[in-house]
């Protein structure tokens, strides 16, 4: 439970700064509130964790495919917590000072309070699945950060090209994820922990371990994927401090410690992992000599340990696992500060470029040193932590047990980078506080800091103090419980030997530490030449080519969109049916036998002329169809006559149904035909009716062999359970209505719904229709009052007797519907045409008046009849819409049969009553000589 | 009777289709109603053809296949339903865009 209120804490407290906008202490004090919570949440668990303990939480949530919600946390997982939550307190309140009141400060508390719940996730997920989508989050986080000023160009590109890369990493990795659940099996780490074997024997595990790392590094900024961080910094210089030097980009690096057990230790492994891993830390350090920029610097610096620690990793030995766990602590305690104090003089100074800010000792003495512990912990001074990482990190490059020339290579790169990093560590502090005086700065003369600024700095500093002068400790008991937790599954608890930290006293390692010393003090006193080198380079900018190729990739997509999509109804019709012929075409082809082996139903004169005088009608509204009306009379016939087809081939309850709906389509269509024009112009490009015809023909064919096909081939149905289960199990011995509202019920409640839909989008549509394009209105009034009466007499005496004999009919076709043909639909529809026929005979004020009920509340009833009915069932613990039916005995009537199915048609009824009522007078209202009027509904 | 039906299936579709593929809304409207009687009976037609076998217990002995029917029932329901929509929808874009091309752009006749 604890783990769930972990990664749920600070979605809590989002809203608070957004509220307390215009109260900057206050918003900073409510977002200051989670990490704390968080710290105090977990502090019970932290000496139980580091000493071996694994706590894990699951809560189960889709059991039949294997999902549940599950946390973990180990001595990995907590490390990353404390780092998340402590390093987070600072920033908030870094952060605080850096927005200086300013309003933005609460939009920026509620993006990094989103970004530290999915950071949290990712850290103490045990499902992959989960820990991607947490990945995913922090890459939408981090994406909206490096946007935060948005009015910038440089943020906006940034934040693209950060998105772009870490999302297609994110990509990689689900399928590494995938390919990795397909193999194993399970999703869980701790499943996945035991898989070691099983993984790196499997035919997939160079792809797997590929695309695993194409994910991590790309989010770790690894090279070539490194490019997104340098532009990253556009970002807020907390979000810089947070985001991208301690804890997001180390997810990568949390990643491969988490899978550390399954693919370390394959050669793969080695040689994916150690070229990536030199030649990020080697180019990283190497351009951040170079950087003017102080958090470009930085930003390269942070590139450079990255590819440190993932270079230790790819060891693949235990003592190099602990160097990087050790150095992955130091790396967040002494670049955190760094980017603060760059920050702040930034805010002070109005500029980052190093070749203006020089000589700031004078200025800011107190900063130069409380930034001078970090900076020397960076280059690796005696007694700070970074001298131990640094050491231990020479250590392991010798320890590395390889052959020929890379046992001498990678000890001299090692060696190398570490001096590069110390000549970048002098220039940022020797550039920024001393190297005379300051240039032309944008602010003159310099504001004083504010005091409050020291405090994070002097945390992180006596942290970085106090780690230099008790290595041992922090190794035993932080350390160490991260290599055995990321080295061991949660079951097999492996005592490992704590890491032996006597090798550091050898003396040739303070030698080597001179050399880099001295090589670092070389490179920076030769800064001179090697900028004027670095000048002469062509300056290649990373955003520049992703934007080129960015702008590419759109218009090529563009132009093969338009190619097929040109906003053209007939073309996307046509590549359906097209698409429609050539799918089916292949199947029919290997049609050897057109008949099939049913004895064939003798040809009745009658029903022969039916189907010759239907497909005269049809073929006539294809032909006559530019004669709109004339076309709407053949197509209202030729519904009728697939009525009579439906009664002749035993389907009454169809005829009932196809016979309303049939006068209700041509009524509408007739409405609508009132204000289209009468005629269709004549088609201008007559190739097109050529291409068409033949087209409509192609797929006539088709239909006709197919169903011919078909009918003629003896069926294997399912049909006969609902035929011999009808009475016993329904009740009701019309099959057809006991499958609608019985068997298939819930089939019938989405169909209702969707009829409901289309009535109340027919509502919508008509709603505020204006009739612009028509006659003038009093022009057609006069029209009608002087040659016509609007509502004959005759009908308007005929229609009022008949409607309630035509209620009478669909009352009893309602009630009898469960036995004979009828049910719900028919009534409805019946009812319906019985009273469209009021309004249009007596005209719709009239018969809106003695409307008793508006058809929205009608259709609302049917729809909640019906779902009621079906929800009643669970009351008595059976299935959603289960029907329960009974006889009963009365005197006069007789026995007779209740059923909840008849409920559920009376649901059914009521709902297509309102939606035809609701389509056909709404329609009509438009009708009317007084225009739209008051709307119906 | 078979080979009738199937026929008549097979002209209703081709008119359905060539009426749907006419720049026309109101012809794509009659097409689509063609189109839907087509496949409602295409639908039923899977069932077999049966005479004076209507599927209602104890009327008679032999009874023809409900489950085709019940699909068809609905779908002529719905098929009512998307047939008002569309005339809906086409109603609101000939007065709205003052011309009844599908594609709300008349580019070859003047606007209505």
């Amino acid at each position: 439970m604890t783990l769930l209120l972990l990664v749920l804490l600070p979605l809590f407290v989002l809203p608070a700064p957004l509220l307390l906008r215009s109260r900057p202490v206050l918003a900073t004090i409510a977002t200051l509130i989670a990490p704390i919570v968080i710290v105090a949440l977990i502090f019970p668990w932290v000496i139980p964790v580091f000493s071996g303990q694994t706590l894990i939480s699951t809560f189960e949530w889709i059991p039949s495919l294997g999902l549940s919600i599950a946390f973990r946390l180990d001595a990995l997982a907590m490390l990353f917590v404390l780092l998340i939550s402590v390093i987070g307190i600072t920033v908030i309140f870094y952060a605080y000072l850096y927005f200086a009141g300013k309003p933005e400060a609460s939009r920026f508390y509620a993006m990094i309070l989103a970004f530290m719940a999915a950071m949290l996730g990712i850290v103490t997920s045990e499902n992959l699945l989960f820990l991607l989508i947490f990945w995913e989050l922090t890459s939408l986080i981090s994406f909206l950060l490096i946007g935060f000023y948005g009015h910038k160009q440089a943020s906006r590109r940034g934040a693209r090209l950060s998105l772009f890369i870490t999302g297609g990493g994110g990509l990689a990795l689900l399928s590494a994820i995938l390919l990795i659940g397909k193999v194993v099996g399970s999703l869980q780490i701790s499943d996945i922990l035991q898989s070691r074997d099983l993984l790196q024997q499997h035919a997939y595990f160079p792809w797997i371990l590929a695309l695993f790392l194409l994910g991590v590094f790309s989010k770790s900024a690894q090279f070539p994927f490194h490019l997104w961080l340098p532009h990253a910094m556009s970002a807020p210089t907390p979000v810089s401090a947070y985001l991208h030097s301690a804890t997001m980009v180390k997810a990568g690096i949390f990643l491969m410690m988490r899978l550390y057990p399954v693919f370390s230790g394959s050669d793969l492994w080695f040689y994916y992992v150690v070229p990536i891993g030199f030649i990020t830390l080697l180019v990283g350090a190497f351009v951040a000599i170079f950087m003017h920029d102080i958090k470009g610097l930085l930003a390269y610096s942070t590139i450079s340990h990255l590819g440190l620690i993932t270079l230790l990793l790819g060891y693949g030995s235990t003592a190099a696992l602990s160097v990087a766990v050790f150095h992955l602590i130091n790396h967040a305690l002494f670049k955190a500060p760094l980017f603060m104090m760059a920050g702040t003089i930034d805010k002070a100074t109005g500029t980052r470029d190093l070749r203006q800010i020089n000589g700031l000792f004078h200025f800011y003495p107190m900063l130069a040193l409380l930034s001078f512990i970090p900076i020397a912990s960076m280059a690796g001074l005696p007694y700070l932590n970074g001298y131990m990482s640094k050491k231990l990190f020479i250590v392991e490059s010798l320890a590395v047990h390889q052959d020929g020339m890379l046992a001498v290579i990678i000890p001299v790169l090692a060696v190398l980078a570490a001096a590069i990093s110390v000549g970048y560590a002098i220039r940022l502090f020797h550039n920024t506080f001393f190297n005379g005086k300051p240039r032309e700065l944008p602010h003159w003369p310099l504001p004083p800091l504010n005091r409050l600024i020291y405090l994070p700095l002097v945390f992180f500093a006596s942290l970085c103090v106090l780690i230099g002068l008790w290595p041992e400790w922090v190794v035993s008991v932080v350390v160490d419980p991260v290599v055995v937790s990321s080295q061991a599954s949660s079951l097999y608890f492996i005592e490992l030997p704590p890491y032996d930290l006597s090798v550091l006293d050898s003396g040739w390692l303070t030698w080597i530490s001179l050399l880099t010393f001295a090589g670092g003090a070389a490179l920076y006193s030769a800064r001179k030449v090697l900028f004027a080198w670095h000048d002469s380079l062509p300056t290649v900018d990373a955003k520049e080519i992703f934007e080129t190729g960015m702008l590419w990739l759109i218009s090529r997509a563009q132009e093969a969109v338009h190619l097929v999509e040109n906003g053209s109804l007939q073309r996307y019709l046509i590549y359906i049916f097209i698409a429609a012929l050539l799918l089916t075409a292949w199947p029919l082809m290997q049609l050897r036998q057109w008949q099939g082996d049913l004895a064939l139903m003798p040809i009745d004169p009658m029903s022969a002329g039916a189907i010759v005088l239907m497909m005269v009608m049809a073929v006539s509204v294809a032909v006559l169809h530019r004669q709109r009306l004339i076309a709407l009379l053949f197509t209202g016939a030729t519904g009728l006559l697939i009525t009579v087809g439906f009664a002749r081939f035993s389907a009454p309850d169809l005829a009932l149904t196809q016979f309303s709906v049939e006068v209700m389509a041509i009524f509408i269509m007739m409405l609508a035909l009132s204000f289209l024009p009468q005629t269709s112009p004549e088609e201008k490009k007559r190739y097109r009716i050529r291409r068409d015809a033949v087209i409509a023909s192609i797929a006539g064919v088709g239909i006709a062999v197919l169903s011919f096909a078909v009918m003629t081939r003896p069926q294997q149905t399912i049909s006969s359970f609902f035929l011999e289960n009808s009475v016993s199990g329904g009740g009701g011995t019309n099959v057809v209505n006991v499958i609608l509202v019985d068997f298939r019920g819930f089939d019938t409640f989405g169909e209702i719904t969707v009829l409901a839909i289309a009535a109340l989008a027919v509502f919508a549509l008509t709603r505020n229709l204006r009739l612009k394009g028509r006659v003038s209105e009093s022009v057609q009034a006069e029209a009608w009052h002087g040659y016509a009466q609007p509502y004959p007499l005759i009908l308007r005496t005929l229609a009022r007797p008949l409607l309630p004999m035509a209620l009478l009919v669909s009352a009893y076709i309602f009630l009898r519907g469960h036995n004979l043909p009828g049910g719900g639909f028919i009534a409805g529809l019946i009812t319906a045409a019985a009273l469209s026929l009021q309004y249009v005979a007596c005209g719709i004020r009239w018969a809106q008046v003695r409307m008793l009920t508006q058809f929205r509340p009608l259709i609302g009833l049917g729809l909640l009849i019906a779902g009621l009915t079906g929800l009643g069932s669970l009351l008595f613990d059976h299935p959603f819409l289960t029907s329960w039916f009974s006889y009963f005995y009365l005197p006069v009537i007789g026995k007779f049969e209740l059923a909840t199915a008849l409920l559920f048609d009376l649901g059914v009824y009521a709902t297509v009553v309102g939606a035809t009522l609701l389509i056909l007078s709404n329609l009509g209202r438009l009708m009317t000589i007084h225009g739209p009027g008051k709307e119906i509904g | 009777m078979e080979f009738m039906v199937a026929i008549l299936l097979g002209v209703l579709t081709a008119c359905g289709v060539y009426l749907v593929l006419r720049p026309r809304t109101f012809s794509a409207v009659l097409g689509l109603t063609l189109l839907s009687h087509a496949v409602n009976l295409f639908l039923f037609s899977m069932g077999r053809l049966h005479s004076h076998t209507p599927a209602v217990i104890g009327a008679v002995d032999q009874h023809a296949d409900p489950l085709p029917q019940a699909l068809v029932l609905t779908a002529i329901v719905i098929s009512f339903a998307m047939t008002a929509f569309v005339v809906a929808l086409a109603l609101r874009s000939a007065l709205e865009l003052r011309n009844d091309h599908v594609d709300g752009v008349d580019k070859e006749e003047d606007p209505i």
